[in-house]
This record gives C-alpha cells, structure tokens and sequence, in this order.
C-alpha cells in the first residue's frame, strides 16, 4: 500500500488516533486496550484524544441529522491532525465514513469529514490493508468461529483481513459459521424497538454458533458480541464470546463477554 | 386493500408463533438467496451488468417524460390506446369504463402488484365484474381471499398442506397432496376460465419506447392465455417501467431472472405491441395500456428517487432477515421486505408507514443484491428522518434520544455518564459476569442476558495509566 512506502520512507512511526467506541469504554475496556497494544506493536503512536464521545450513530439511525452533525463536528476536530482513526469496530467505522453525507459540498466540514473518512479503518483492515503487519503471536490455543458483522463487511469489506491475521495463531482452529453474514439482530436500537424479530434473528444465530461445535465466539463489533453473548448466556449454550483483537494482542487472560472469574473457576 | 401497517409489531409477533408461516418462511431462505448465487455466479459480468442497468434507469428518470411521451406515440401508432392515470382512483376508473365498454363480466388476469397497489380485484367486484387471478399463487390465494405475501411468489407463505385444502375446499374434489394433480385441477378450472374471459388484464415488467411494446415475464404461460384469448388486453402498469430500447430491455430480463429466481430467463417472455393487425391469427382486438402514477412522479427529485430504478425482483426480500422472520402479510399492506419499507411510506404516508422503514438493522444485505443498486438502508434512513422532522418518534425513544444527545455532546459529561452507567451495571451484576433483568430494559432482558462490564471504563483506567505513567 502507498501508506506503507511512505512510512518506511520517512522512517517515523505513524501517529494513530484511537476512537475507542462508546460500548468498548462502557463494556469491556480490555477491547480498546487490546488495539492499543497491536497498533503499537506495528509500529505505531497510539494517542486517545479526550474530546471523542460516541460516533453518533444512534442519532443518525434515529432519522436526528442536526444532532448527527453536531457529533460529527465534534469527532472531526477531535482527530485532527492525526495520520489515521482506528476502531475496534467495523460499524463505528462505518458511520465516520457517512460523515460526508450530512454535510452540502460547498460547507468546509464537508472536505474535513472526507479528510476524516480516508483515514479511519477498523483495526483489522488497518492492520492488514493499510500497514500490512501481520506478525501476531498469541499463547491462544482453541476452537474458533467467527461472526461477519454487517457493517464492517458491507460497508467496509472486513472479511478476509480478520482471517488472515488469525491464520499467524497456530494455536488457533477456525471453523465457519454457517451463515456467518447474515445480521445477528442487534442493528443498535433495532434490538430493543423490535425485540421479538430481534430475538429470533439472534436465536438463528445461536442455533449456528452451537452447531460448530466451537469453544469460541469471535466478532470484532462489540455490539453485535454483547447481544450473541447474551443470547448464549439465557439458552446456556457454553461459548466463550470474545473480540478478536483480545486473542490477536494475546489478551486472553480476563473472562470472556458475559462471564465471570467465577464462572470459569466452576467451568474447570 | 385495508392499510394494517400501523400494527407491524402485533402482526409481527403473531407471524413469529406461526409454525406453518414459518416453515413456509424457510423455503425462501433456504431456497432464493442459493439459487440467486449459482445464477451470479455463472455470469461473470453479473456486477458490470448492475452497474450499467442502474445507469440505464437514472437515465430514464431524468428524461422519463420523453420517454413515455415516445411510447404513447409508439402505442398509438400501434393502433393501442394510452391512459394516464394520476391516482388509483383514476386508474380504477379507467380500467371500469373498458371493462363497461366490452360488457365484461369476467377478466382474467396475470400477475401484476400495481393491480394490489390499486385495489382493482375488489373494486371490478363490487362493480359485478369476476376478476381470475391465472397465476397460480396468484389463483391459490384469490380462492382464499388473501393477498400476495411476496412481489413474485404471491403464496410462498403456504405450504403444500394448505394448498391441498383449499383446493379440496373449493374444488369440492377429493384432497391431495400430489403437486402433479393440484397443478391439473388448477389447469383445468382456469382453462375455461381463459376462454370465456372478456377482457385479459396483465401488469409490464418493462415499456419499450422505441417500440410501444410491454413485456411480461411468467413461468407458466398464463400471461399469455390472459393476454391474447379475450378480445380486450388492458395493461396495467407503473410509469416507471419505461426503458428506451428492446436491447436496453434485454439487460434489465437477464438481471431480472437472476436476481428474482436464479433462472438465466424466465420460461415466457412475452412482449405485446398494440393488438390484432389485419391478416394476424390472433390476438386481442383492442389493446389499452393504463399507466399509473400514484406518487411515483413526485418521487423524480425526491430523496426517495433512487427507488424508482427497482424491477420488482424481490432479491431483496428474499435475503433480509426481517422479511424471513415475519413474512410479508405482517408489513401490512401490497410491497413487502425492504423495497416495500420504502416504497409503502411514499403511497400511504410516514405517518402510517412509519414502522416499516425502522423494521431494518441496516444489515445492508439487500442493498448488496439489488440489481440495480437501490440504497436500500439509506431510503429508509430517509424515511427516518421524515419521521423525526414531523415529530412522529414514539415520545419514550425522542427522549432518550435527546438525554443521549445531550450528553454526546460534552465529553466531560458523556465520560462521567459512562463511568456511572459501567458502575451501576457493575453493581446489578454483582459477582456474575452477566445481568439477568434490568428495569425499563426489559426488550432486551426478556430475551437475552446483559453482559456486564469487565471493569472500570476505558477512558478512567486509560487516565489511571497516564497518570500513573503507566
């Protein structure tokens, strides 16, 4: 890539900015810790700049563009001058490249949220596509399966560079999802304004997970994890839910989602 | 047709516990999306194709008067009749005075949704005119008084059991689970049906305007008895369908086929250009095509515009998860799935519609089969945002929305909000990792565990570190 030749030619690390998503802060911090950790072993100056609050989707979503706006506003001058944006989130992502949409093209914020759209990626396209760093170790040994969040794979193309970065695990078996692409009926507010449809789109999604026979659950949208996490949990099928960067910065050693240090004393 | 959309949620419901419904429901899942991929996947310029259809119909949006104005000329020179109809009333109106004229008392009829859109079956009954649905969904759920479920497969929401019992009901015939014997029950009612017909109603997959010619694509033949036995062919269809040429035609038949069945063509293709000319063998004399607007012109500069492109594949319904779970009688009125969330706020109003178009995860999975590209998500989202203008948001979601909003908006505030939300579900999970039922958020507790956070939120333990200096 163009961005990898330039940094080997100035030969300075590149100063990446982490947006850390509002769900991973709340959550599980460990997410936004776990992509500091990668993003500096390949090489980069990870900063956490204090003015981010969320992306802004739930109001986009929500049909609220003035409020849409402001936030954008708000995340655009807070990722000033930094060479890239990256997230744990193929959706958080998303939505940073929809900023263009609200603004008109003759408004300057429009040319700021195009600046701010070319350099944000999600952590594993940044990873793989953009400085090509791949040299993950992980003491991570198990069965695994993974589930393509919407956003990342429709908006973003995240599908292969999550794989490729997990093949580097030796440790690591992969077995695909049946169904892997389709919506685990999160879709944000979705999950609560239609929670019937909600429920039976994330109980088809149970249904496939078991159906692997995988001891692990890997996504890399938060979102998404927390409502397979807690579907898992009510039907007591035993999956462990993790985000992938948690097994790629070998950042295994918490409880998974929806699990505690005492579940797992007993699970012994 | 009555408007049920405003009850999507109950309707919804209703349709998840529906055990037949949703064995129906997998033959779509199991059977479309499958098909649909072998068909791409057999045509290497399947996506060049999309992207040169979707440039051919914005093209003729923007010139979509002229190309009508071309086709009436075309049609008229072809000895046909046009008429322009504004509303469905005016529609209705129109198709009533034809019938009137030929003093139809029975009309046979192929598939065709702008029909639904315009309520026509009823309306020709309460006028004593017999409308017969030819197609065989079509004719299944006539007999059972519903509606299509499904733009192309109007009866996918019955199972073969169903079917046998209408028929036994109907056709006061022994019951029969046979596929072979129900089809040759249905054929031979609607044989005497076809040659007694007074006038042949069909709808238009496209307009050529080069030619005057429509064409309607079946897999059964039945649009062609309709069409040619009665002395009367009136088609009915949208403004929208015109495309410039019968090449330009050719390429939206081969998306078609592929995007609504997996079929590299329909079985019949059949194109009409005007009616019987001197010398011809057969053929109906007089040939009428009702053109129906209902909105759509106003949507040419809208930002909804887009959705004019769509060929009625129902690629996307066939893929989306909501339309799999609840099947398409529960969106409530003539156009299912994530077309129909788009298109049925346009005809009937946000203010009616206005669950249809928030029913969506924005997965974006029908989006990426359309064949002509249609910002599916994005539609709808517009919808979203009429809904938001004209305050028509549920009260509860406005306002925690705008609590939300608030604080969004100063991060000192949002990072203390989240550092007090993490410590109270912290605190409800107590020594689990999970929380089984948390007030007010019962939609997502009733069904599924909340995970709890694993420690303090990021930005604190991110400041501790600093401070700390690691």
């Amino acid at each position: 890539m163009n961005e990898t030749i330039i940094n080997q030619t100035t030969a300075k690390a590149p100063v990446v900015g982490l947006f850390v998503t509002c769900l991973a802060d709340l959550y599980r911090p460990e997410i936004a810790f776990a992509t500091v950790k990668l993003l500096e072993l390949a090489g980069c100056k990870v900063e956490v700049p204090e003015q981010q609050t969320c992306c802004g989707q739930p109001a986009f979503n929500s049909g609220d563009r003035q409020t849409t706006a402001d936030i954008a506003r708000q995340t655009i001058e807070a990722f000033d001058g930094f060479e890239y944006i990256v997230a744990p989130s193929g959706s958080c992502i998303g939505m940073l490249h929809h900023y263009p949409e609200l603004f008109e093209r003759n408004d300057p914020w429009f040319e700021r949220a195009m600046s701010l759209k070319s350099r944000a990626f999600e952590i594993t396209q940044f990873l793989v596509d953009v400085i090509d760093f791949t040299a993950i170790e992980s003491r991570f040994s198990g069965h695994v399966t993974y589930h393509d969040s919407c956003a990342g794979l429709r908006e973003l193309g995240v599908k292969q560079q999550p794989r490729t970065l997990l093949q580097q695990l030796p440790g690591v078996k992969l077995t695909e999802l049946v169904d892997s692409e389709v919506c685990c009926g999160f879709g944000g507010t979705f999950c609560v304004k239609y929670p019937d449809i909600s429920n039976r789109m994330v109980s088809d999604k149970s249904t496939n997970i078991a159906n692997t026979g995988a001891d692990t659950l890997l996504g890399g949208d938060l979102g998404c994890l927390l409502n397979m996490a807690g579907k898992l949990k009510r039907e007591g099928i035993r999956v462990d839910v993790r985000h992938v960067v948690e097994l790629l910065a070998d950042m295994t050693s918490q409880p998974p989602l929806a699990s505690s240090s005492y579940d797992l004393a007993t699970k012994v | 047709m009555q408007i049920r959309t405003p009850e999507f949620k109950e309707s919804a419901r209703i349709a998840l516990h529906d055990v037949g419904l949703q064995k129906a429901l997998g033959n779509v899942k199991n059977g479309f999306p499958g098909k649909r991929a072998a068909a791409m996947a057999r045509l290497p310029e399947f996506d060049a194709l999309r992207d040169q259809a979707r440039d051919v119909k914005n093209h003729v949006i923007a010139h979509l008067d002229l190309y009508l104005e071309q086709f009436e000329a075309k049609v008229l020179e072809n000895g046909g009749h046009v008429h322009w109809c504004r509303t469905s009333e005016d529609a209705r109106q129109t198709i009533l005075k034809i019938c009137r004229e030929q003093n139809a008392r029975t009309v046979t009829k192929g598939k065709s949704m702008v029909t639904e859109e315009i309520n026509l079956n009823e309306f020709l009954e309460q006028n004593g005119i017999q409308p017969i649905e030819t197609d065989l969904g079509e004719y299944i759920i006539q007999l059972r008084g519903e509606h299509p479920s499904h733009i192309i497969a109007p009866a996918i929401h019955l199972n073969l059991e169903d079917v046998a019992d209408t028929f036994h009901a109907h056709h006061h015939t022994p019951r029969s689970v046979d596929p072979k014997v129900l089809m040759q029950e249905a054929r031979e009612r609607l044989r005497e049906k076809f040659a007694a017909a007074d006038v042949g109603i069909t709808g238009a997959n496209f307009l050529v305007a080069e030619t005057g010619s429509s064409i309607i694509v079946t897999n059964e033949g039945n649009g062609d008895l309709t069409q040619i036995l009665p002395n009367t062919h009136i088609v009915v269809t949208s403004i929208e369908k015109v495309v410039p040429t019968l090449e330009d035609m050719t390429l939206f038949l081969r998306l078609l086929a592929r995007s609504a069945t997996g079929q590299e063509c329909s079985v019949y293709n059949t194109l009409s250009t005007g009616g019987r000319r001197p010398g011809d063998q057969d053929g109906p004399e007089n040939f009428h095509v009702v053109l129906v607007d209902n909105g759509r012109s106003d949507m040419v500069g809208n930002d909804f515009q887009d959705m004019l492109r769509c060929i009625r594949c129902a690629a996307c319904m066939n893929h989306c998860p909501v339309y799999g779970a609840v099947g398409g009688h529960s969106y409530g009125w003539v156009y299912p799935g994530p077309m129909g969330s788009v298109l049925t706020p346009q005809m009937i109003g946000i203010e009616q519609g206005a669950l249809l178009p928030n029913a969506s995860t924005f997965c974006g999975k029908c989006e990426s089969v359309c064949p002509v590209h249609i910002p599916l998500p994005k539609l709808m989202r517009h919808w979203r945002e009429k809904e938001f203008e004209k305050h028509l948001t549920p009260r509860t979601a406005r306002w925690g929305l705008g609590g939300w909003a608030f604080m969004a908006r100063r991060p000192a505030l949002y990072r203390k909000f989240s550092a007090l939300s993490n410590a109270a579900l912290r605190l409800m999970a107590g020594k689990k990792g999970y929380i089984r039922k948390i007030p007010m958020v019962g939609a997502w507790t009733d069904w599924r565990d909340m995970p709890a956070p694993s420690g303090k939120t990021f930005m604190q333990q991110w400041q501790e570190k600093q401070r700390s200096g690691h």
